[in-house]
């Protein structure tokens, strides 16, 4: 019998301590997918953020390091620096890389590193159990906004391709959800593309997924879903937002 | 031998490229901004990587990444920068990472001065991170002394996989000297541990979050074995005048150089001072410096801040003699006479 469907090699046999519903396990999926057909296994590095996927090197079977809350692309940096033929990426939350990480971010696109990160936006902080994150969206309840967020004090959410297609140093962006197969197709060849454009010495690559965290929203899994497809994806509109590339 | 007349900063970037650093991330901060500079020209030339960071923050977790992958790096700064640098501190002894960590110590706290200082004194063998964790400190006194600390320093770093820092302040920082270099170091220690890509291996992983009930604890009573290792070997310390002294000076890097100048004038008046200098301020002297004081009958501390040594010296003072305290904060640097005035006071109806 001929085998059509098995777990890429990129990822390891583990139980996964993710949520049910949770969009970071198909994430790391499509990842492991794009890794092994990319044949890039054995010279990727990963740097994990800290937020539910801080345990990614429970996952991959590559290398993968640990980064302080927001740090992933200064070490990034450092790494991809040193080790120029390497394929490095980061894997960051919102609040990882929106808030206490802006800095490291915004300076890592203005270098031009030729990294790839991948960005999951959950509108949440789901590790610290469902606190307002930068993307949280206008109305949405959470821990710490328990009438739902309100523009008037706790601001407007931070839409980070529309910010980094600003600078000069960024080489692709691109918006995708994980809300329906047909996405989940989409967002891995997105995910291909940015791994591609550092094979090819490109440069800074960013991929923000739309993923759902039904037990942070008080949602069901399906409810999550239709919660992307119906409101997130209209504030966060999915698309192309930079392709220095052309095309 | 050939001599070098060399600032402080950059006898340490000399010192970092021969021990075979190949990189260094950092952010402006006087009075250490020679550093940066210098290392923005040299490095490059000898194949390494330069990089001005946004913060502090984002230098020294670029130092982390290039830890991460098995390569020697640096990062340098001045105090309010060296606060910055706590956490990235913090999880590089939780991930056992080796780098080596330099503070031009200026005064504090918040923004300070420029001047030189020792106030971070606390910050720096205490840790100003979170955790329990240890750094090894060594406080230089002489840019000769700061070139060739700085080159053990990432041997001392490789060997116990462990953050090493340079306490020195903005006079070793800017004075210049003339200086001998060591020879270049060609072959450094393999590293299994790195990150390099998993190519004909398992793969890697460095952390320092360890979830399941009990791993931490082993985890930090595993690190205070390699802590007491260090402890047992790593103690640097010099004394003079000691041999015959009934009194003793015990003082540290700028302040150390100043204070010997003072126990040779109070030497010339016929006193027995003697000096006991940490160069190792974690691992602190503490037996050696217990052995010596069991021969005295006062000491006297001598500091550029408002008493942070002295806590260490105490810990160690089991007979009860009487401890003054001297010291200049806030960017003050006391002159040799200044200290060997303030001696003499005590020293009245002292016999010679
Ligand atoms: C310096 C610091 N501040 C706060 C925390 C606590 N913390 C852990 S994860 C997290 C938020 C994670 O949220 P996000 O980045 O959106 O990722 P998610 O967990 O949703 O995947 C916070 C605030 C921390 N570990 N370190």
């Amino acid at each position: 019998m001929e085998v059509i469907y098995k777990k890429p090699e990129s990822l390891k046999d583990e139980v996964t301590t993710y949520c049910p519903g949770c969009g970071h396990g198909i994430i790391h999926r499509l990842i492991g997918e794009v890794i092994d057909e990319l044949e890039i296994r054995e010279k990727t590095i990963g740097v994990a953020p800290v937020g539910c996927a801080v345990l990614a090197y429970n996952f991959f079977n590559f290398d993968v390091t640990e980064s302080a809350h927001g740090r992933a692309p200064a070490v990034a940096t450092g790494i991809k620096r040193l080790l120029p033929d390497r394929i490095v990426f980061t894997y960051q939350g919102d609040g990882d890389l929106a808030a206490i990480g802006t800095g490291e971010i915004i300076h890592a696109a203005a270098r031009g590193e030729n990294i790839t990160v991948i960005f999951v936006n959950n509108a949440v902080y789901g590790m610290t159990k469902g606190q307002m994150a930068p993307t949280t969206l206008p109305g949405m309840k959470t821990t710490t906004t328990i009438e739902g967020r309100n523009i008037k004090i706790h601001g407007y959410p931070l839409k980070v391709c529309e910010l980094l297609s600003q600078i000069d140093g960024v080489f692709y962006l691109e918006r995708t959800a994980i809300d329906s197969v047909q996405s989940i197709i989409k967002t891995k060849s997105a995910i291909k593309k940015a791994f591609q454009n550092q094979i090819e010495n490109k440069g800074f690559s960013l991929i923000e997924i739309l993923s759902p965290c039904p037990v942070n929203w008080k949602m069901t899994p399906v409810q999550s879903l239709n919660y992307i497809k119906e409101v997130m994806s209209k504030y966060f509109v999915p698309g192309v937002y930079k392709n220095k590339g052309g095309e | 031998m050939k001599k070098y007349l060399l600032t402080g900063c950059e006898a340490g970037a000399e010192a970092s490229i021969h021990a075979g650093c190949k990189f260094y991330a950092g952010y402006p901060i006087t009075p250490q901004n020679r550093f940066p500079e210098y290392m923005s020209k040299r490095l490059p030339e000898e194949g390494g990587v330069f990089i001005q960071a946004e913060s502090e923050i984002s230098a020294i977790n670029m130092v982390f990444g290039a830890s991460v992958c098995g390569f020697r790096a640096l990062t340098s700064s001045s105090s309010p920068g060296i606060s910055l640098k706590q956490e990235g501190i913090s999880y590089l002894c939780g991930c056992e990472l080796p780098a080596v960590i330099i503070n031009m110590n200026r005064g504090g706290p918040g923004l300070g001065d420029v001047t030189p200082s020792q106030s971070d004194y606390f910050q720096a063998t205490r840790g100003g991170g979170h955790g329990d964790y240890r750094t090894i400190v060594y406080a230089p006194w002489t840019v000769q002394e700061l070139y060739d600390l700085t080159y053990l320093a990432f041997d001392i770093s490789d060997k116990y996989r462990n953050p090493v820092l340079i306490l020195a302040d903005g006079i070793i920082a800017q004075m210049m000297e003339s200086i001998k270099f060591k020879r270049r170091k060609k072959r450094l220690p393999e590293k299994k541990w790195a990150l390099t890509g998993c190519k004909g291996r398992e793969p890697n992983s460095i952390k320092s979050l360890f979830l399941t009930p009990g791993v931490l604890e082993r985890h930090n009573w595993r690190l205070y074995k390699k802590y007491q290792k260090i402890e047992a070997k790593e103690v640097k310390y010099e004394e003079y005048f000691c041999q015959d002294a009934e009194f003793l000076i015990v003082s540290f890097g700028t302040c150390a150089r100043i204070s010997y100048e003072s126990v040779k004038i109070l030497r010339k008046k016929g006193k027995k001072i003697g000096l006991f200098r940490p160069i190792t301020l974690w691992p602190f002297p503490y037996k050696q410096l217990e052995k010596t004081m069991g021969k005295m009958k006062k000491i006297f501390v001598i500091e550029m801040n408002l008493g942070q040594m002295i806590d260490d010296v105490k810990i160690v003072n089991r007979k009860n003699l009487p401890i003054y305290f001297y010291g200049r904060p806030g960017g003050g640097v006391p002159t040799s006479e200044e200290i060997s005035r303030f001696i003499q006071l005590y020293l009245v109806g002292e016999r010679r």
